[in-house]
């Protein structure tokens, strides 16, 4: 192949808006969101649990879509808004955070043991279960839906499963329903 | 009140900083360090002719690469064989980085050190190893047969052949009613925990002082080694567990060569190196578990009642035997179950072949052990036209007969005897929690929808707790903060919550002032490791043990200041008060203070401990003979032997005769774990144990092929369950205390996976009514298994005949 005019390019400056925040950073082309994520901008609570795309533990938000950071180039989000499991609970105004209804139902309902899928977990419930009109309830064929992509070694998925029900049920209490 | 936490579902204190993404695993550690990468071997079986790195070294930010030749002093020589054995004789080990011969494909051949995981893998595709091809060995059969041999110096392919007898079990079976004799096999599968290994090591040139950060289950005996193989004083090298993303056994082997090697390089380079697993590393180099082929000859009379059980079994041990026959060992002593068996032999054949090692994975043997015992007990009841459940009943060793010595050595070298147990009420509760006597009905529903339904059950006695130590340190501050450390590592399992329940329920304090400490060798320097379901046993009951030494010197020092007897004190939310006589009492922290007499006062507390402030009795030294400062213990528990945990399990299938999908539509599980320190835990480790014992029976398998390439090396080939293929699990306890512990703990953890393969295997056939003989068991497998016309049938409904 000839290229005479075009420069090989093996970095480049992105600009990305990571959990609200605008972000600057040069990273090689070939640097995986999640490399960049946990290793250039030290949020290290994406985590990479097989790179190949199937176990779901590095699923971030790209304007508010689950994608899995292990399968998206660093360079594919210039410009775009990252959220990580660090910015998934928001700021309380008084120095302290709020939960997120997903993180409370996991802490609530014994759905992490080693901890190490669940940023991915959360992500992924979190986007599903306000893509949904939160003032109905929840039904298993939903919930199967949301939980059935991602893999977890320790918990047998039940408690899973009993997180998101119970993180329905939040968000349907915050929308002004009560169950 | 806080304090009276020990039973109570106390939510996790790991909780919040993991689900916030400020957990800290190990590859969060270290961010800038030096980045390790493996050039591993292609081959199975192969002599390594020549190594060319010139290639290599002009890659803009490569640092070091390192051979076998690089490799000097006790790092040179093999790893260690960790668990010696009188009958593991012929042990074999590799080398950090393989010498002249690669035994599997992923044996790490070079090293490369460079400033990031990008370029140092850039190197790693530079470098060019050449290789001359030896015969491959894969599979135990291969390995009997020995064509080939796996180690040139050991041409049977056997590295040991354990035995163990209870009796003359030819002259028992000559004697007996009816016998049968069956060959089953089950395959590989693996722990494959989220996170693989990882090792960031830290050396410090001024103090001459190495800090590793490892994955691992035993991060004692991580240091031990690093400093035994590069030569380090203990002192100067520490090692911690940070947090752990699951182990499920792969972490208990050690050292592995990156946590030897990484050190190594970061000595050598003077900066920090990191190391984290890749996935496909993790499956062509960690280990995997359960392949073996079983032979029984079982005895028994017309009532069922075994009189002699033989088993011939052979285990696939991979490529090497670091962590000895451990496997085999918990196999052939753990596959007699919660019966009376009363003549007994086993021998079991640990081989070599050219595939990964194979080293304990949750259950360690156990599954495998059940799976021979419990397909026996369903064979006997299909031959006698009798119910498996009934069968099961008249074989049960009984209430009255704890303990029960079943005149066997155990993985600690120790009797297995069991402690206490009601195994006659597990079957009871099972029965009636799965609906054993209402399958007919179910049965005749599930056709009426075109499926075929089948029930399975098994039943296991699980070893825990496994000695020889456990320690535990209390320390009350001034501050009134509790500090709890052990030297074990958690993977998940909540000790953090768990152990300072304990605390909290021992000495009277709430929860919130506890914190605890796992796994990290600066703050306790003695322990064995998290293994074999025995961190609640061990280091529970070693932290209750100290948590009782704080709290007495506590109570001799309050009963000084309050002029009372220690006998009428108690302590409550952290007062320590005279019972009865509210207003005269002392706050622990306060305690904790004057435990230390001090001369200067840093702050207000440390105030009331020195010289000037107060009278004190001048005939005494302040502190007494005998005495130390501090308001804090340190005490180990240490059994005589391990303690035995139960349970059953029952499975219920629906096949559709169309596809052959083998859908588990009902498990129920009926566990005794002894007194139970956080219930929500336990079912929570009962729920994942289930989740890896379906995927062991249904799904996983590590699919060698002749050459010893391992075709599924990825989460897209090799099935873990989803949430999709977990059934629902319906849960009943049963709670007899072990004697042989202070808190009458027995171990939890890996009770969920044990009776999978077993039950499963027992519901298909009961479903299809064919024999099931090998597991796991796929849709196409069984498909096949139903068309072969040569398959044996089996009855499909209690007491039928065949």
């Amino acid at each position: 192949m000839n290229h005479p005019t075009t420069e090989v390019t093996t970095e480049r400056a992105i600009t990305v808006t990571v959990n609200g925040v605008p972000r600057e950073t040069t990273v090689p082309v070939r640097r995986l969101l999640s490399d960049a994520l946990r290793h250039d901008l030290e949020l290290t609570g994406t985590h990479v649990g097989c790179e190949h795309g199937v176990c779901g533990a590095c699923t971030v938000l790209v304007d508010g879509t689950p994608v899995r950071s292990c399968l998206v180039l660093a360079v594919q989000v210039d410009g775009k808004a990252v959220t990580t499991v660090e910015g998934l609970a928001r700021d309380d105004g008084r120095g302290g955070e709020v939960l997120h209804p997903v993180q409370e139902a996991f802490r609530e309902c014994h759905a992490l043991q080693c901890g190490f899928c669940t940023p991915g977990f959360l992500m992924t419930m979190a986007a599903g279960l306000e893509a949904r009109d939160a003032s109905t309830d929840i039904t298993e064929e939903e919930v199967d839906e949301i939980v059935g992509g991602n893999l977890c070694r320790c918990t047998g998925y039940a408690n899973i499963k009993k997180a998101c029900r119970h993180a329905a049920g939040l968000m349907k209490d915050a929308a002004g329903g009560h169950a | 009140m806080t304090t009276k936490l020990f039973g109570e579902p106390v939510r996790r204190r790991e909780d919040l900083r993991l689900i916030t993404g400020r957990g800290r695993y190990t590859d969060d550690i270290g961010h800038g360090a030096l980045a390790a990468a493996f050039v591993r071997s292609p081959y199975a079986h192969a002599r390594i002719t020549g190594i060319d790195v010139n290639g290599a070294l002009d890659v803009e930010g490569v640092v070091a690469v390192y051979t076998y030749e690089d490799l000097v002093g006790p790092m040179a020589e093999p790893l260690p064989v960790l668990i010696p054995h009188p009958q593991l004789t012929a042990p074999r080990t590799g080398y950090p980085l393989a010498r002249d011969v690669v035994q599997h494909v992923g044996e790490a051949v070079v090293m490369v050190v460079a400033t990031d995981r990008y370029v140092a893998e850039d190197v790693c595709d530079r470098i060019v190893v050449t290789y001359e091809e030896l015969p491959v060995v894969v599979g135990v059969d291969a390995a009997r047969e020995a064509a080939h041999a796996v180690h040139e110096d050991v041409p049977d392919n056997v590295a040991a052949r354990h035995h163990q007898e209870t009796g003359d079990v030819e002259a028992a079976l000559a004697a007996s009613t009816h016998t049968l004799s069956f060959t089953q096999y089950i395959e590989r599968s693996a722990c494959m925990p989220m996170e693989g290994k990882g090792v960031h090591a830290v050396w410090d040139h001024d103090d001459a002082s190495l800090r590793v950060h490892t994955s691992t289950q035993a991060s004692t005996s991580v240091r031990a080694a690093i400093a035994a193989k590069l030569q380090l004083s203990l002192e100067k090298v520490e090692v911690v567990a940070p947090d752990v993303g699951g182990g499920f056994g792969v972490k208990i082997v050690h050292p592995w060569p990156e946590e030897l090697l990484v050190p190594m390089a970061a000595i050598a380079l003077g900066q920090p190196v990191h190391w984290a697993e890749d996935r496909r590393e993790h499956f062509i180099s960690s280990a995997h578990e359960r392949e073996q082929r079983q032979e029984i000859t079982v005895g028994y009379d017309d009532e069922g009642r075994v009189t002699a059980l033989d088993v011939r079994g052979w285990h696939d041990n991979g490529a090497y035997t670091p962590y000895g026959i451990i496997v085999p060992i918990v196999t052939a002593t753990q596959l007699v179950g919660p019966y009376a068996i009363p003549v007994y032999r086993v021998r079991i054949d640990s081989v070599y072949t050219n595939t990964v090692i194979v080293t304990p994975y949750r259950g360690a043997g156990r599954p495998q052990g059940c799976y021979a015992m419990e397909r026996t007990m369903d064979r006997i009841a299909q031959d006698l036209g009798l119910d498996r459940a009934e069968v099961r009943r008249r074989n049960l060793i009984r209430p009255d007969q704890f303990p029960y010595d079943h005149h066997l050595t155990f993985q600690d070298g120790r009797p297995v005897i069991y402690d206490s147990g009601n195994y006659e009420g597990l079957l009871d509760k099972l029965v009636a929690l799965v609906g054993w006597d209402s399958m007919d009905a179910r049965r005749e529903e599930a056709a009426s929808r075109g499926k075929q339904l089948g029930v399975g059950m098994a039943m296991y006695v699980e070893g825990t707790g496994p000695g020889p130590y456990e320690g535990g340190h209390v320390q009350v501050l001034g501050s009134g903060k509790v500090l709890v450390s052990t030297g074990l590592t958690s993977q998940g399992q909540g000790h953090e919550t768990a152990f300072a329940q304990i605390v909290a329920h021992e000495l009277g304090v709430p929860i919130e002032d506890v914190e605890v400490t796992t796994g990290d060798t600066r703050r306790f320097g003695y322990a064995v490791g998290t293994f074999a379901s025995r961190a609640a046993v061990m280091s529970g009951n070693a932290i209750a043990l100290a948590a009782r030494g704080v709290r007495a010197k506590a109570l001799r020092i309050a009963a000084d200041v309050l002029e009372a007897d220690v006998e009428d004190l108690e302590i409550d939310e952290g007062l320590v008060q005279v019972k009865g006589t509210p207003g005269a009492s002392i706050p622990l922290r306060t305690v904790a203070v004057l435990s230390n007499p001090l001369r200067y006062a840093f702050d207000e507390a440390a105030r009331q401990a020195t010289q000037f402030a107060g009278p004190g009795d001048d005939s005494k030294p302040p502190v007494a003979v005998g005495d130390a400062p501090g308001l804090e213990h340190v005490d180990y528990y240490s059994p005589i032997r391990s303690t035995f945990a139960s349970g059953a399990h029952a499975a219920v299938v629906e096949i559709d005769p169309t596809t052959w999908e083998i859908d588990v539509v009902d498990y129920a599980v009926v566990h005794d774990c002894g007194n139970i320190v956080n219930p929500m835990i336990v079912e929570g480790q009962v729920h994942g144990g289930v989740a890896q014992g379906v995927g062991g029976a249904l799904y996983e398998r590590m699919a060698y092929d002749a050459d010893g390439q391992l075709q599924n090396a990825s989460f897209m080939d090799f099935l873990m369950p989803y949430a999709s293929e977990v059934p629902d699990v319906v849960i009943d306890h049963q709670e007899t205390p072990s004697p042989l512990n202070p808190l009458g703990l027995k171990g939890a953890g890996e009770a969920g996976v044990i009776p999978g393969t077993a039950c499963i295997a027992s519901a298909i056939e009961d479903a299809v009514g064919r024999r099931i003989a090998a597991m796991p068991i796929s849709p196409t497998e069984l498909y096949d298994l139903v068309r072969d016309p040569d398959a044996e049938r089996v009855p499909t409904r209690e007491g039928a005949p065949a």
